[in-house]
């Protein structure tokens, strides 16, 4: 027991170290103009896909019930938090950060109303909820003078100045990093494990004395509250949003992030996220057989992996180092191969 | 002083009157077998004790208190624990996870708490850690902890459904076949951990069962169903010799 406890606590401190070393090589690369604006822009929308797609996974992966409303607690988070900087009055670094938390507040505050007739369904009839949610809350997003309409919502200042490159990437990369932390940590406590009985069996959950109502709620609205926190993010990192930003394609696109990552996995959750917002970009060149490569992307892993690239396992630096070193019997390993997804 | 006691308890789902007023009582440590024919109503019996279904009328009484309407998670919270026909594990988690599953309503810490790992979720999590280990170890089940439920053989898996109703803390046990589709020998170990359960744990156990020789050899009271009403009752002995049994089983005039 005490081994494995203090296995955790390295893996805990390597893991803490190397999201530390990334930090600070992209602030280095982007404060010496290595990499440029284009290249930071999609490395936070990056970090803001992770976040959604770590939140997701929470209801899609731990809860197993289908959403396809994702995008709708994004928008509710992106107009609040926009909303409040611009007229707050506040000075922007003060108002940023209670937006986003607003931000997350609000869009948790819709997950409850949303969540409370919705989960008594399941499955399909779930998703078909959400979807209808989703597109109610992005028509009137539409019709309201207070989100200015289909017009969008402009104005919203970005944290970055002249000076200071990296204040937008510290923030989301960071919330990136504590979503990350916190739907692990939520995972394996005794909540998150209730979460998961619901998946596996929602009578015998009851059986056992789990509250499955309550749990399926909490799912929901913590997955909820960090969308709408990254809807926050998203507004200030882009400056302009529409309702249109926020339509059905883009719940489908962080639903195809989670099931292609394997739903349950944090981990594929994110190395999927990454992968599906460089690859449009880097197809770029491709012109218009663009979005057909990035489909067949699509097909060909469902085809061959028909659980996502992890199914439901996490990928963990500690266990590929301890696999490695089970391979090279004998032979002193070196870790520098290792990547942190 | 009985556990469990129910009072002129039925349901009907429209015009089908599926329980009639079915009454027993079961005392600590007791052993209480439910048989009867196929569709007789045994399961009924089942899911109106957790509240799967309501009962149209009569009251089911545990430690005295009504528990009729309360919630099947109030009810296993109250004490009420059972196992399923065609088992019902949390497949793709661990054996562990199953059982601390069934400790999660005896755990306080909040949210927070679990995701910044505050100590009370350290000092609860050691413990129920500690506690499931033990429990598992009653089933010889210790050594499968962190592999997925679903990878044990099926006798391993009725006895790990066991263990997570056991896990809830129960007064009263109810087991819904648990001998069903095991070879003689399993039945035997599984009767062996039965009695086991019951001397270790203080609960009392109200099973339903087909195999007669585990029934008449493990339960000290047998009441018999027929038709949604009890027809017989007392014990293996009586029951066995009862015409009315027979009747029901084997049909009469």
């Amino acid at each position: 027991m005490l081994g494995i406890s203090r296995k955790k606590k390295i893996s805990y401190v390597v893991n803490l170290a190397i999201v530390i070393l990334l930090y600070l090589v992209f602030t280095m690369l982007i404060r010496q103009g290595i990499v440029n604006s284009y290249y930071s822009d999609i490395m936070n929308m990056m970090c803001i896909n992770i976040i959604m797609a770590v939140s997701l996974n929470l209801v899609t992966g731990l809860l197993g019930q289908l959403v396809l409303g994702h995008a709708g607690f994004m928008l509710v988070g992106a107009y609040t938090a926009g909303l409040f900087t611009i007229h707050s009055g506040l000075p922007l670094p003060v108002a940023f950060p209670i937006a986003l938390v607003l931000g997350g507040l609000v869009a948790a505050i819709f997950g409850v109303i949303i969540g409370v007739p919705a989960l008594r369904l399941k499955g399909d009839y779930l998703a078909i909820i959400t979807l209808g949610f989703g597109e109610i809350i992005r028509v009137i997003a539409n019709n309201l003078t207070i989100t200015n309409g289909a017009k969008g919502l402009y104005g919203i200042d970005s944290l970055n100045s002249r000076h200071n490159l990296t204040a937008m990437f510290t923030y989301i990369f960071f919330i990136a990093v504590l979503t990350i932390f916190i739907s692990f940590t939520f995972g394996t406590s005794r909540h998150g494990r209730a979460v998961i009985s619901i998946r596996e069996d929602e009578i015998a959950a009851e059986a056992s004395g789990i509250n499955t109502t309550y749990y399926k709620l909490l799912a929901f609205i913590l997955a909820a509250f960090f969308a709408g926190v990254a809807g926050g993010l998203y507004a200030h990192q882009i400056g302009l949003i529409d309702p249109s930003k926020f339509d059905f394609n883009r719940s489908v696109e962080i639903l195809v992030m989670v099931v292609l990552g394997g739903m349950g996995s944090i981990t594929g959750s994110i190395i999927s996220a990454g992968v599906l917002t460089i690859l449009p970009e880097a197809l770029r060149g491709f012109a218009s057989y663009r979005m057909l490569l990035y489909s067949i992307v699509l097909i060909c892993v469902m085809l061959f992996r028909p659980t996502g690239l992890l199914g439901r396992s996490e990928f963990s630096l500690m266990k590929t180092v301890d696999k490695i070193r089970g391979a090279v019997k004998g032979k002193k390993q070196d870790p520098a191969s290792n990547k942190e997804g | 002083m009985s556990v469990l006691e129910t009072k002129n308890l039925g349901i009907a789902f429209g015009g089908l009157q599926a329980l009639e007023d079915v009454h027993f009582s079961i005392n600590e440590g007791e052993i209480i077998g439910l048989i009867g024919p196929n569709g007789a109503g045994k399961t009924t019996v089942f899911n109106l004790l957790t509240d799967v279904y309501m009962p149209t009328q009569g009251v089911i009484e545990l430690d005295g208190n009504n528990i009729v309407g309360k919630k099947t998670y109030q009810i296993t919270q109250n004490g009420i624990a059972r196992t399923f026909q065609n088992i019902r594990l949390f497949k793709d988690a661990t054996v562990i996870d199953n059982v601390k599953i069934a400790m999660n309503s005896q755990m306080k810490y909040s949210v927070l708490a679990g995701m910044f790992r505050l100590p009370s979720y350290r000092r609860e999590e050691k413990a129920v850690s500690k506690r499931a280990h033990e429990l598992l170890e009653v089933f010889n089940l210790d050594g499968y902890a962190h592999d997925s439920a679903k990878n044990l053989p099926y006798g391993k898996q009725r006895k790990l459904e066991i263990a997570r109703a056991l896990a809830t803390n129960p007064k009263v046990l109810l087991l819904d076949e648990p001998a069903a589709g095991m070879n003689p020998t399993e039945t035997m170990e599984l009767m062996e951990t039965i009695m086991l359960i019951r001397d270790k744990f203080h609960v009392a156990i109200l099973l339903i069962e087909h195999d007669m020789n585990f029934v008449m050899g493990i339960c000290e009271h047998i009441v018999v169903l027929d038709y949604g009403r009890i027809i017989a009752e007392g014990t293996a002995e009586e029951v066995r010799s009862d015409p009315k049994v027979i009747a029901a089983y084997l049909g009469g005039e």
